[in-house]
């Protein structure tokens, strides 16, 4: 096997334990986005159109809380918006590439593409074939994806309309802040983004949504650059 | 908004900020602050939508003891905490949930 398929394996390998805990979000996002009515093909092609898990659940939400287009827009874009740091953080290391490669690249630049392959470039360095390791670590979570989206849209349609379904994705989003909540700007960020979605939820357009995060983002940056103040003094 | 045209726009935007600093490298850096604020992206907007969803069942704030959504939530954020575990987190939830719904029904 020559270098490049050796790179491109590693790169499968690398991401095989996380497909372990992808898959399961694709099956409950498939049958999720059914229940907020979106159809097969439309709740499939987000999976390749979107493929942002976690704003995939977001969007699912919005349309089951009949949001307008716009909102979801802007709410996906926020909910998005760290992967301007995945796309800083690998750019050295690519930079050599055709643009082609690069566009290739930057559409699998997933949470979990990024996890695999950072590791990889800064434990293994940099080698001329190391894009191929980001490839196959991207191509591998993306056929996950799709796979498992399209087995939960095939499930989703077999399950009771009375089964509260669009529980999950709530639930999925505790299970995404609870554990990141270590440190009081965070926690912080978290209790007044809620608080203010209670208070503005009967803004117009779900407007109330954008505002309470708006708010989270502010004073969670506002006290960690008061706290890095006072440790500096 | 068509669901297709908000789709084309959210990949297209979630597109381009995946591609944007690769795009850009060494034209531009990314400002501390906005560093500093993206970390607080995620538990912001997720909180901004799980608060509506535990207290608001029925677009008006209901914090009684019939309120099963918000009951399953506790019971969430618990095992969230304790175990860092999101597919047991997910699967607790929705047991609290459908059991609180049978039994009280």
């Amino acid at each position: 096997m020559n270098q490049t398929m050796k790179s491109f394996w590693a790169g499968v390998r690398a991401e095989s334990p996380l497909l372990v805990g992808v898959f399961p979000f694709g099956l409950i996002y498939g049958a999720l986005a059914l229940g907020a009515g979106l159809s097969p093909a439309a709740a499939q092609m987000m999976s390749s159109i979107v493929f942002a898990g976690s704003s995939q659940f977001v969007a699912a939400q919005l349309i089951h809380d009949s949001a307008p287009g716009l909102v979801i827009v802007l709410t996906i874009a926020v909910v998005n918006m760290r992967h301007m740091l995945y796309s800083a953080s690998v750019a050295p290391y690519i930079e050599h590439l055709p643009t082609r490669w690069k566009a290739l690249l930057a559409y699998l630049l997933t949470d979990e593409a990024y996890a695999a392959t950072i590791i990889h470039y800064e434990e293994d360095g940099f080698t001329p074939t190391s894009h191929w390791f980001f490839l196959g670590a991207g191509l591998a979570l993306w056929t996950t994806w799709q796979v498992s989206s399209a087995l939960g849209i095939f499930l989703g349609a077999a399950i009771p309309a009375s089964w509260p379904l669009d529980f999950a994705a709530p639930l999925t989003f505790i299970a995404m802040v609870v554990p990141v909540l270590k440190d009081k700007p965070v926690v912080a960020a978290a209790l007044s983004a809620g608080t203010v979605a209670l208070l503005a939820y009967s803004l117009p357009f779900k407007l109330g949504l954008i505002l309470a995060a708006l708010v989270g983002i502010f004073i969670g940056t506002y006290l960690e650059s008061r706290k890095s103040q006072k440790g500096a003094l | 908004m068509n669901i297709w045209l908000v789709m084309l726009l959210a990949g297209a935007l979630t597109f381009g900020m995946r591609f944007s600093f690769i795009y850009l490298f060494g034209r531009f850096e990314i400002p501390a602050t906005v560093k500093r604020a993206l970390r607080f992206v995620p538990p912001a907007v997720l909180s901004a939508i799980i608060a509506p969803a535990l207290f608001m069942p029925n677009n008006t704030l209901d914090l009684s003891w019939g309120n099963y959504r918000l009951m399953a939530g506790v019971v969430a954020i618990l095992v969230a905490w304790r175990t860092k575990n999101t597919l047991l987190t997910i699967l607790a939830g929705m047991i609290a949930l459908l059991a609180l719904q049978v039994i009280f029904h």
